[in-house]
């Protein structure tokens, strides 16, 4: 009895060093598809906001994404901020520097209000909105025109007509100057 | 000094003494196969070796001031200047050692990239910049150092055999005096350690080369000692790891074989 | 021995699988009750290292084709990027890299298995000729593979062999043209090397299945190249070889892992760490240790075409072994003779791998190792087309035991130790 449980627990005990082993050894072949350390150290850009005059969008290249950088017109900002918040059809920020349940103010939207940075993915189908200025409206809202489906964003950013469900994402970003901010 | 002096001495008695054989006597080969590499060790050498930190930054820094100039070590990055493993600059310092160093610049908004007067437009580099090279193609590079390529520095440790200690003995192998009979040839420096005794490489270390921000002390063998571990890193960011990895490995297998063995016996007493 | 399966379904579940796919029968049958010879010894289980290196070359390489660029231009920086940036890249690259060395010196002690103890003779020819194939495909894999990091050895080694069929006559330049797709090796070469390097492998996979299959008609040979008389003869495969084979495994994972982690680039040449240049040729152009013997083979001969006959011949060779032993003794434990010449071989082999290993025109004790290649050369043609059926005639067998479990459980003391 004795020795058949002894010679049991010895196989327990080997099967499970071994079942151990395999998965620990399973981890690497799964963190492998993770992205690099190369991927990760280009997933932040620094931004040089000098040269863009007021009322103008720059457009950059984030993670592989287009990156909108706007500098916004005290009129723009006040038709932001005249919006209620209840009245839009997505009420959330969808900011990344906040939390999920931020509502979607022009302050959650925009840290500095001259500076609206987004990422400017239309949250329908992923087509680049179009940006709306004074000389070329695009949509009635004075933000984006989405040309894929029709979807219209205002100069927050905000989702406001069309099948598009969410606002424009707002990445991280940190302003390391009062010229430059690091986004990512 | 008084090497460059001996060694202009030595050269010129070595090549009269040459002339005078070649006038009485058929000249002689000599056998130019490369001396082997000198016998020093290095901390990361062994299951057990790590990468010195100091060296490491110290290395960076002779690499930066000196050999940059000529070789590229193109598959490093400067993240990798913060990561463990390696140099572990704080991520603030690499940033800086980045933003010192100048890259291409990508195209601008017209679509150039060279100002008006054929200049590349570079930028600063940042952290998900490779090390720049120092030419633009091949071509340039060998224009440059009198027809010869300098290579590619980041994996040079593992594409020599003994690496490290070849590296180490062709940065202080310049000291030795060519012997009787070998004639350097133009443009080409002497260095027993190379294949042939030519090497196209000008002696790029003496001592105080580089000024240590540590206070070390910067002989041509510390300096050499220096880059050496850092290249040798270079080529192998990920040394630490895999041996700090192979250690639990290894426990792990022997105890796993020693818990077999056991299953293993007590399977069988009963067979034989 | 195959018989009729004893097979019990345990539950409903079971008996709906059984009917439907007999999935857990065929394990059942294969490695569960599988009657073995009870005095398999360690040279027996390589067989179960081998499906495990097998195993591991596939995963790892799969896991390195999601990273790694077949393209001339970048495949050099794209192996680079696996080591330095792909999280435990650098561990996935030398599982493979070493796991190749693994994998052929484990074969090899699996050939040399079956030459000692005759388990190449009748009735099992054709799991020998199936295990040449496996051999040959491992080595075309090997090539394809040591290519794709696209170094200074793997750009020069593959001009070297793909040369080698232009010595064909006619024929030979427009069969290396095609080849190479291109004038010579090049991009187009690397890609459909790449290809070929992730298909071969589950080709190998599909053969090793029959090389087990057609192992499980006969059941396997042993140490002392006599038949299963009796069931005492025999233990289940589960647990008595099961548990050994994992036991061995481990020991063997061991010396894998001491290579991975401590000596990585043990096997390589520090050459392929150069990016490969069309433009200079490296002093000394090498294949990886496992193919060195068939490379001093083919460089000992002067002429280029019977350079590659004789090397060629040499793993052709390998099929008519079955018949070329006319010994009615299997094993070499009971063939004195036999088993000197047996050795013999292995000192030849290990002599032509080393004038491989060297430059064409080197000496050891002033001796130019071109004739130690020639006469190495020699012996191998000579152990299995005149040894072979020489010896097997006029040699006298010692007296070989009357059963397998007479020896093992009855006289154990006189066991022989070899």
């Amino acid at each position: 009895m004795d020795a058949g449980t002894r010679r049991d627990f010895l196989y327990v005990a080997s099967g499970a060093l071994g079942g151990v082993g395999l998965a620990a050894m399973a981890w690497p072949f799964i963190d492998q598809m993770n992205p690099t350390s190369a991927t990760l150290a280009a997933g932040t850009t620094e931004i040089d906001l000098s040269p863009i005059q007021v009322g103008q969008q720059v457009v950059f290249k984030f993670r592989g994404h287009p990156l909108f950088v706007r500098r916004r017109t005290p009129a723009e900002i006040a038709e932001a901020n005249a919006v209620d918040v209840n009245s839009l059809p997505d009420p959330l920020a969808y900011n990344d520097n906040l939390a999920d349940n931020a509502p979607a103010t022009d302050a959650n939207r925009a840290t500095k209000p001259e500076w609206l940075i987004l990422i400017g993915v239309c949250t329908h189908l992923g087509c680049t909105p179009t940006v709306s200025t004074p000389q070329m409206p695009q949509g009635d809202y004075g933000g984006w025109l989405c040309h894929c489906h029709g979807s219209q964003y205002d100069t927050a950013g905000r989702i406001r007509k069309g099948p598009a469900p969410r606002n424009l994402e707002v990445p991280q970003y940190a302003f390391l100057s009062a010229t430059r901010v690091m986004v990512g | 000094m008084r090497l460059t002096t001996i060694s202009l001495a030595t050269v010129s008695l070595g090549t009269l003494l040459a002339f005078g054989l070649l006038a009485s006597t058929p000249a002689m080969a000599l056998d130019t196969t490369r001396l082997a590499p000198k016998d020093v060790s290095f901390s990361f050498e062994g299951p057990f070796g790590t990468y010195d930190r100091g060296a490491l930054q110290r290395g960076y820094q002779v690499y930066k001031e000196v050999c940059s100039a000529c070789h590229s070590a193109q598959h490093l990055a400067f993240h990798n200047l913060d990561e463990p493993g390696g140099p572990e600059f704080t991520e603030a310092q690499a940033r800086a050692l980045a933003a010192a160093v100048k890259v291409p610049a990508g195209p601008n908004d017209r679509g150039e990239t060279v100002d008006d007067k054929g200049t590349p437009i570079s930028r600063s580099a940042t952290l998900a910049d490779h090390l720049p090279s120092p030419f633009p193609n091949e071509e340039a590079a060998r224009a440059n150092n009198g027809g010869a390529l300098p290579p590619d520095l980041s994996m040079v440790v593992k594409a020599r055999e003994s690496g490290p200690q070849y590296v180490y003995s062709i940065l202080t192998g310049f000291t030795a005096h060519p012997p009787a009979g070998f004639k350097v040839i133009d443009g080409k420096y002497f260095n027993p350690y190379f294949e042939g005794w030519n090497i196209g490489m000008p002696p790029p270390l003496k001592d105080g080369t580089v000024t240590y921000s540590d206070g070390t002390k910067a002989t041509v063998e510390q300096e050499a000692h220096d880059v050496v571990t850092f290249l040798a890193w270079a080529s192998e960011p990920k040394m630490e790891e895999r041996k700090r990895f192979g250690f639990g490995v290894m426990v792990f297998l022997i105890l796993l074989a020693g818990v077999l063995y056991a299953s293993y016996r007590k399977v069988w007493k009963d067979a034989h | 021995m195959s018989g009729p399966s004893t097979y019990k379904p345990n539950s409903g579940f079971e008996r709906w699988l059984d009917t439907r796919l007999p999935l857990p029968r065929l394990l059942h049958d294969t490695i569960h009750t599988f009657p073995t010879p009870r005095n398999l010894n360690i040279w027996y289980t390589f067989g179960a290292i081998l499906t495990f290196c097998l195993g591991i070359q596939i995963v790892t390489g799969i896991v390195l084709a999601m990273h790694y660029v077949a393209n001339a231009g970048l495949a050099f920086d794209s192996v680079e990027s696996i080591m330095r940036d792909v999280n435990y890249g650098w561990l996935i690259r030398y599982m493979h890299s070493n796991g190749a060395s693994m994998f052929f010196l484990a074969v090899y002690i699996h050939m040399f298995r079956g030459l000692y103890y005759g388990s190449y003779k009748a009735p099992r020819e054709l799991i020998w000729i199936i295990g040449v194939l496996i051999y040959v495909l491992m080595m075309a894999t090997a090539f394809f593979g040591y290519v794709l990091p696209w170094g200074q050895m793997s750009f020069w080694g593959a001009t070297v062999i793909t040369n080698l069929f232009s010595a064909i006559p006619v024929v030979g330049k427009g069969i290396a043209t095609w080849l190479w797709g291109d004038f010579a090796v090049g991009d187009a070469t690397l890609n459909r090397f790449f290809s070929l390097h992730y298909l071969l492998p589950f080709i190998i996979a599909g053969v090793v299945g029959l090389h087990i299959w057609a192992l499980h008609v006969p059941g396997n040979n042993n140490p002392l190249g006599i038949d299963v008389k009796s069931p005492q003869d025999t233990v289940p495969f589960h647990p008595y070889y099961t548990v050994k084979d994992a036991f061995y495994l481990t020991l063997f994972v061991i010396l894998f892992a001491i290579f991975v982690f401590y000596a990585p680039n043990f096997f390589g040449n520090p050459d392929n760490y150069q990016q490969a240049n069309p433009l200079v040729t490296p002093p000394d152009i090498v294949p990886e240790w496992y193919l060195l013997p068939f490379y001093a083979m083919l460089r000992s001969i002067p002429n280029k075409l019977m350079g590659v006959i004789v090397m060629a011949g040499a793993m052709i060779t390998l099929v008519f072994i079955p018949w070329l032993d006319t010994s009615r003794v299997r094993s070499c434990r009971f063939r004195p003779l036999m088993k000197q010449f047996f050795w013999g071989f292995a000192v030849a082999c290990v002599a032509l791998g080393y004038c491989g290993s060297q430059s064409v025109d080197a000496s050891v004790a002033g001796i130019p190792l071109v004739w130690v290649a020639r006469v190495a050369t020699f012996y191998y043609y000579a152990f299995f087309w005149l040894i072979m059926p020489i010896v097997g005639l006029i040699e006298t067998p010692k007296k070989i035991p009357a059963s397998i479990a007479q020896s093992v459980l009855g006289d154990t003391a006189a066991a022989p130790a070899e």
